[in-house]
């Protein structure tokens, strides 16, 4: 625990958003993870997407499963609603929160150990569904909260603390949105905000699921030499495969996105995700493209928006739901009665 | 980008806004830290070191540090538009001085055996007791010809025992000469040579600026002797007053000028009598010379400030003097320029002039050695003190005219550092080091040694005797320190500047937590680049070109820099707390100044 909390004074420069409100009305409690926690940089990096993104934090949802990166919706945005779920099982909370009030903006926070090993099943539906949230796997490579055992993310002779080595093939989450169809897949580094910041604003912006694999060192169980995850590591292996940016909705005239070499995609809510910089022949909503650049960039950190198609349908869309949140329904409407029920049973007869 | 160069003290010293600031150095965050433990003793003789006169400058110093603190740059706790007042840095001075317990037993002592060497200085004012009290401790044997027969120049002639009560001024300068300095009270130099020819190793020349201002306008000389209001010179008329000569003004009252001695007259004149006091200014308020708690300390007491009149001519009537004339002026935005609007006259019983004080020594021959400009200035060397003649030296306000207390305090301890040289045919010009200490201040895991928090209070304010009592007697002291509540609070106010956030680069893993957590966004991590690129690519704009911009060595991951812009920083330690490596650490910053006479100081670093 930090001897105090984060005082409140601030630099007289600090700017204000569309809300009034600055950066720092975007903090939370104080962390309790170990100082140097990669989760925590995440933690900073949507605080500032969130803030730049004038996100009413009455309006956000922060949801969660168990973990130290499952604790750290605590650590921002005090303001909003916050449900901390049963190990693995985030997905399925969101998804009936979703259900019940499609007006929120739902930001998932989730581990590798949490969404790949006891909730992984939860986390397939989700994509599949194309359930409209940010979910972000702060992803270590091993269980940070019960002292570093191996995850599912933990590449092949990865070396844990005490020395022995990974034997176990890995799952890599963004292979695995892609396969399952995910409609935002994205990959970023705890130590790398100048990317971050802009891919998790795009993912909020995204209509369905979108998915960031954020590579995220633990500091005290798996920063040491010999392992894949350390930031040392994640470094040496690091490639920036696309560079994009965010740009707001309105924000800038039209005519000047678009630029020679620039590749645009328009997300549903009018905003524009800009790519500056893809690989040749890259094409960001060619979902094969993506698994081969992976494939021929194996051993390496391939970081980026690597895949983005904002034509499918989400959760609410392939439902037919109401447009207004479940509780601002009439009593009536909501439950129509027995007479309806049974009215209802009769045509299964 | 040049690395900073963290390994000279004055890096770090610089960041210490305050102690940066006072002209003597002085320790200020340690002394509030003393002072927030109830160790006022210990507080007072720190201060005691370098600015010597703790008592006195915690009622009247010019206070330097003030303005120059960094609560003073931050944005107010209870609105964010607006900016923190300094802390009160003077006013708990005063509070170390008013809570010490005996010192005595800590005060320095000269040797029963002298070295040998006697040292003559001119005038007992600060600039001159303080080189009596760096030379006695080392076995100079320092005579003081003092014109008057008290010591303290004028502290004690002309700064209103309102201020300064004469028994705190009598009690620190006691200190010093009861360490054995032979003091020739009623002895007004007349000839520099005759006190040469007795014989002295060096000569320090402390006589300040004795001679007062005249304005020169038509009525002038024309108020008859036995008139009984009249035209006065104003810090010689507060010297007699401080004699006990006078003890009374007329009911109005003009006094002209607007600086720190135009204060003092209309305050005393009001406790003589004086009814209907005016201060008359020629330029607008903001243009002022006086320090603003002094014009308000006026205000409070009745005291009328008119500003844009400029003095035209003394109105005289059979001999008395019942007004003067003014010239009322329009100035333009800058002031600089100014246009006559009309004349008007003020009736008034008696004039004090304050407009400003000229060095004069005649009693100096001129062919000593000792060169003066067509001013009649000396030339004195601006680090040695040293005059063209070698041994004879110049400080306080003597050296470059009118200063204050605290620089005359900071002239007399370099000036006694060249006499010890001077003494021991080492050049004067030889200036002994500084050193530094640098002391983690780590005591566990996110446990820190000092008060990290930042507490949001507000600056207390100084209460006052209340305006019956304080006109019923000239010695009643106005102000009436700060309670135990206001020393409380006051203390928590201080950012502890001297613990430094200390940096090793190698040590560091790039992670972004101390940059994450720091509250004022002081830090970043950025590629290097010339110092004006980096300046705007910072976590948050470098608002104050005039504070450090840190930048460490490479970083071992990717090369780029740890930089820190020292602005705003207020010492929570929470970058140090989050840094997994200890890269970032909270050390104590202890600047060890030399003294005459003092061993080298050695630079000791503790890290966590
Ligand atoms: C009205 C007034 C109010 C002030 N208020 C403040 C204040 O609140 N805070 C502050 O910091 N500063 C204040 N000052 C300024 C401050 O008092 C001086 O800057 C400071 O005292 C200068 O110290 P000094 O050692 O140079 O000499 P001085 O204090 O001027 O002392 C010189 C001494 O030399 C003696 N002397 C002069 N000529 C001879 C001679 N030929 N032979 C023997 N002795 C001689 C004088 O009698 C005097 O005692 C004030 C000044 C005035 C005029
Ligand atoms: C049902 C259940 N099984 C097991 C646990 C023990 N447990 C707590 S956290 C955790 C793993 C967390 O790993 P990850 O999601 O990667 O989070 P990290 O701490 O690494 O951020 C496990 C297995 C639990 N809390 N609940
Ligand atoms: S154990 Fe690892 S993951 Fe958990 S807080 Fe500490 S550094 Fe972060
Ligand atoms: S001590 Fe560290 S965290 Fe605190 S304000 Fe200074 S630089 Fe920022
Ligand atoms: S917290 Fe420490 S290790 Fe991390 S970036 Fe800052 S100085 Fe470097
Ligand atoms: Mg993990």
């Amino acid at each position: 625990m930090p001897s105090i909390v984060k005082p409140k004074v601030a630099h007289p420069s600090l700017v204000r958003n569309e809300l009034g409100l600055t950066i720092r009305d975007y903090e939370g409690s104080m962390s309790t993870l170990c100082a140097g926690c990669g989760h925590d940089s995440i933690t900073a990096a949507i605080t500032r997407a969130l803030f730049e993104l004038s996100t009413p934090p009455h309006m956000l949802a922060k949801l969660s499963g168990i973990g130290c990166s499952s604790k750290t919706p605590t650590y921002f945005v005090g303001g909003a609603h916050g449900f901390n779920s049963a190990h693995g099982r985030m997905p399925a909370i969101a998804t009936g929160a979703s259900a019940a009030n499609r007006t929120l903006t739902y930001l998932g926070v989730s581990g590798d150990g949490d969404s790949l090993s006891i909730g992984l099943g939860h986390l397939c539906h989700a994509i599949r569904r194309n359930l409209n949230m940010l979910y972000i796997i702060e992803n270590n490579g091993v269980y940070g909260l019960t002292k570093g055992q191996f995850s599912a993310a933990s590449d092949v002779g990865s070396r844990s603390k005490k020395g022995e080595s990974n034997k176990m093939t890995p799952i890599d989450p963004v292979q695995l949105a892609l396969s399952l169809g995910a409609t935002f897949v994205a990959r970023s580094f705890s130590g790398d905000k100048a990317q971050l910041v802009p891919i998790l604003k795009a993912g909020l912006a995204h209509r369905g699921f979108a998915i960031v694999d954020v590579i995220s060192p633990c500091v005290t169980f798996n920063d040491h030499e010999g392992s894949t995850k350390s930031y040392k590591s994640t470094r040496g292996r690091y490639n920036v495969a696309t560079e994009s940016d965010f740009v707001p909705h309105a924000s800038e005239i039209v005519a000047e996105i678009g630029g020679v070499g620039q590749t645009n995609v328009t997300m549903h809510d009018g905003s524009v995700l800009r790519f500056t910089r893809l690989p040749e022949n890259y094409d960001v909503t060619n979902r094969q493209a993506a698994l081969d650049y992976l494939k021929a960039h194996q051993g390496e950190v391939v970081t980026g928006v690597l895949f983005a198609d904002e034509s499918v349908p989400e959760m609410h869309e392939m439902n037919n739901t109401p447009a207004v949140p479940l509780g601002s329904l009439p009593f009536e409407k909501l439950c129509p009665g027995s007479a309806e029920l049974a009215k209802l049973m009769e045509d299964f007869r | 980008m040049n690395p900073s160069d963290v390994g000279n003290p004055g890096y770090f010293h610089k960041v210490v806004d305050c102690q940066w600031a006072c002209p003597a150095h002085t320790n200020v965050p340690e002394y509030i830290r003393l002072i927030a433990q109830g160790r006022f003793t210990d507080a007072y003789m720190l201060n005691r070191q370098s600015n010597v006169f703790p008592a006195i400058l915690g009622r009247t110093c010019d206070r330097p540090c003030e303005p120059a603190c960094r609560r003073g740059r931050l944005p107010s706790p209870t609105n964010g538009n607006e900016i923190e007042n300094p802390v009160a840095i003077c006013r708990l001075k005063r509070v170390a001085a008013d809570h010490k317990g005996d010192v005595s037993a800590r005060l320095p002592k000269a040797p029963e055996k002298k070295n040998g060497r006697r040292v003559a200085c001119i005038g007992a004012g600060p600039s001159s007791l303080t080189v009596a009290n760096d030379l006695m401790p080392h076995g100079y044997s320092v005579t003081i010809f003092e014109k008057y027969d008290k010591p303290g120049g004028l502290m004690r002639t002309n700064i209103p025992s309102f201020r300064l009560p004469e028994q705190v001024l009598t009690d620190e300068t006691d200190a010093i000469l009861n360490m054995g300095v032979d003091i020739r009270y009623n002895s007004p130099v007349t000839s520099l040579r005759a006190v040469m020819d007795e014989g002295f190793d060096a000569i320090f020349v402390g006589s300040g600026a004795p001679r007062g201002k005249d304005l020169e306008l038509p009525g002038r000389h024309d108020v008859a002797a036995d008139s009984p209001g009249g035209i006065h010179i104003g810090i010689d008329w507060l010297g007699s007053l401080a004699f006990g000569h006078i003890d009374s003004i007329g009911e109005k009252v003009l006094i002209i000028g607007v600086g720190n001695t135009a204060m003092d007259c209309c305050r005393s004149s009001r406790r003589l009598g004086g009814k209907d006091v005016k201060v008359m200014a020629r330029r607008p308020r903001a243009f002022f010379k006086a320090s603003p708690w002094e014009l308000e300390d006026a205000e409070e007491e009745g005291i009328e400030i008119v500003i844009n009149h400029a003095p035209k001519r003394f109105v005289i009537e059979d001999g008395k003097l019942t007004g003067m004339e003014f010239d009322r002026l329009e100035w333009d935005a800058d002031a600089k320029k100014s246009t006559v609007l009309d004349t008007v006259i003020i009736p008034c019983d008696d004039v004090i002039l304050a407009i400003g004080q000229d060095n004069a020594f005649p009693w100096i021959e001129r062919d000593l050695g000792i060169e003066f400009d067509k001013w009649g200035m000396p030339a004195v060397n601006q680090t040695t003190f040293e005059s063209t003649r070698p041994g004879v030296f110049f400080g306080g306000d003597a050296a470059w005219g009118p200063k204050n207390i605290i620089w005359a305090v900071e002239h007399g301890h370099q000036a006694a550092i060249s006499i010890d040289n001077h003494c021991q045919s080492i050049p004067v010009t030889q200036r002994p080091e500084w050193g530094m200490n640098l002391i983690s201040q780590k005591m566990g895991i996110s446990e820190w040694s000092y008060h990290n928090d930042y507490n949001p209070a507000h600056r207390q304010k100084m209460k006052h005797v209340d305006l019956v009592q304080r006109f019923e007697d000239l010695h009643v002291e106005v102000e009436l320190g700060f309670s135990a509540e206001q020393t409380a609070r006051e203390v928590q106010r201080c950012l502890n500047c001297d613990i430094e956030t200390v940096f090793v680069a190698p040590k560091c893993i790039e992670c972004d937590a101390c940059i994450d957590i720091c509250p004022l966004s002081c830090l970043t991590i950025a590629k290097d680049g010339p110092e004006e690129e980096i300046r705007k690519q910072l976590s948050a704009p470098a608002i104050n070109p005039d504070q450090a911009l840190f930048a460490s060595l490479p970083l071992p991951q990717t090369g780029r820099l740890m930089m820190k812009d020292e602005d705003l920083c207020v010492h929570c330690g929470l970058c140090a707390e989050r840094c997994p490596t200890a890269a970032w650490d909270m050390q104590k910053f202890q600047l060890l100044i030399s003294y005459a006479g003092t061993p080298a100081p050695h630079t000791t670093c503790v890290a966590a």
